[in-house]
């Protein structure tokens, strides 16, 4: 092997490290060495007998241009309704979670998240016991979900406890015909009914005894009784829930 | 008073800022009057440049040459009983409550709330009765109820006649 070496290092001198082309053109377009040359000077013999596998590639069929003669209006998906829109609900709001109310009569109050409904709405309740909050449906936007929460365990939300119970009820369109007296129709304030009522205490039962089984059962129960507030130095952006 | 915590090698500080915030790092060596060269081989900091501003120097120093490699400042580290003086240092104790109270969640706050509320209670009392029974220039007062009591207990003990 050394004299080999000795050639390639002197080879490597006359070159001065740069590599020329083996072939070359000469002047007018002719090659210094011929085919036949370069087939000697390459030594391609050695490459002579040997055989290379063929790979076959795969025959892709061409595209026939398809051009229509005929300028199609493309139909547009209907808009979909509103009861059909996609939820998404948060995720840390599942079943059985304390929430805080953000927003309306009941602001500031600590609840349980019952279900999710089918128009996105939460259903939540107090329990009306600990906290005077019924059965209500609420934005997702208008709460916070905090880490707290209840294991509903086996209790099921009754089925009739859904959209429709907690519609509000229209008043009664007035005769046409008739002299509508305006400041006779008075706004008539919610009352509760029968049937509402009934729920409410089923519910109530139910998550009365779930939260007795809370771990700290006796301050959660004063945890629901008790409002949220923030004071001074309290940032709910730096706060966790 | 003199200054007594400064910038020179061995003097372990607390990054102030940056992704490195309230770590413990050793000054390596002093770059200029801006910057110094920090290492924390025990505290999870790479070897680097840190701005002074971003650092809030502290009263311990270990001892190594300056520029010491990494592994020399792991030694004088760990030989110095740095962690378990830092642990009990009232910078320390106050950091650790300031996470510890950062960390609390909605029902943990109300039960705070709740606890502190039963203890200021039994204060007011206590503080209270007190007050009752001391004089303003600090010597007790004997209340009329006192001494109803300590009447009737006299009559008590009396054997009857």
């Amino acid at each position: 092997m050394a004299p080999v070496e000795k050639a390639k290092k002197v080879a490597k001198s006359a070159k001065k490290g740069k590599k020329h082309p083996v072939n070359s053109y000469l002047k007018g377009g002719v090659l210094r060495y011929s085919k036949a040359q370069m087939y000697k000077r390459r030594a391609l013999y050695r490459l002579k007998d040997k055989k290379h596998p063929v790979v076959q590639k795969e025959k892709v069929p061409i595209k026939k241009a398809n051009y229509p003669t005929k300028t199609f209006v493309k139909k547009r998906p209907g808009k979909a309704n509103f009861s059909e829109h996609k939820r998404n609900t948060r995720h840390n709001l599942k079943p059985g979670t304390v929430l805080i109310l953000l927003a309306g009569r009941h602001q500031g109050k600590r609840v349980i998240l019952l279900k999710t409904l089918t128009s996105g709405l939460l259903l939540v309740t107090g329990p009306f016991a600990l906290n005077s909050c019924p059965l209500r449906r609420v934005s997702q936007r208008f709460v916070i979900g905090t880490s707290s929460r209840v294991d509903l365990g086996a209790f099921k939300v009754p089925e009739h406890l859904n959209d429709a119970y907690f519609r509000r009820l229209k008043a009664k369109k007035q005769k046409k015909g008739g002299e509508a007296d305006i400041f006779a129709a008075k706004k008539e304030r919610f009352v509760p009914n029968e049937q509402r009522k009934k729920d409410q205490k089923e519910v109530d039962s139910a998550l009365l005894k779930v939260i007795n089984t809370h771990p700290e059962g006796k301050f959660f129960k004063k945890y629901l009784q008790n409002m949220f507030a923030l004071h001074s130095s309290q940032y709910p952006h730096r706060l966790r829930f | 008073m003199p200054f007594e915590r400064f910038v020179q090698t061995g003097r372990i500080a607390k990054a102030s800022a940056g992704p490195l915030k309230g770590r413990l790092v050793a000054i390596v060596d002093v770059i200029d009057q801006n910057r110094v060269l920090v290492d924390g081989p025990l505290t999870g900091v790479p070897r680097q440049e840190y701005r002074l501003n971003n650092l809030h120097l502290t009263k311990y120093r270990i001892k190594f040459p300056y520029t010491a490699a990494t592994r020399i400042v792991r030694k004088a580290w760990v030989d110095s009983d740095l962690k378990a003086q830092w642990k009990v240092s009232p910078w320390s104790v106050k950091a650790q409550n300031i996470c510890k109270r950062s960390q609390l969640n909605d029902f943990d706050r109300f039960k705070l709330r709740y606890a502190k509320r039963q203890r200021n209670k039994l204060l007011t009392i206590a503080f209270n009765t007190l007050k009752k029974r001391t004089k303003s220039d600090g010597t007790p007062r004997i209340l009329k109820k006192d001494r109803r009591e300590r009447l009737r207990a006299e009559k008590a003990k009396k054997p009857k006649k």
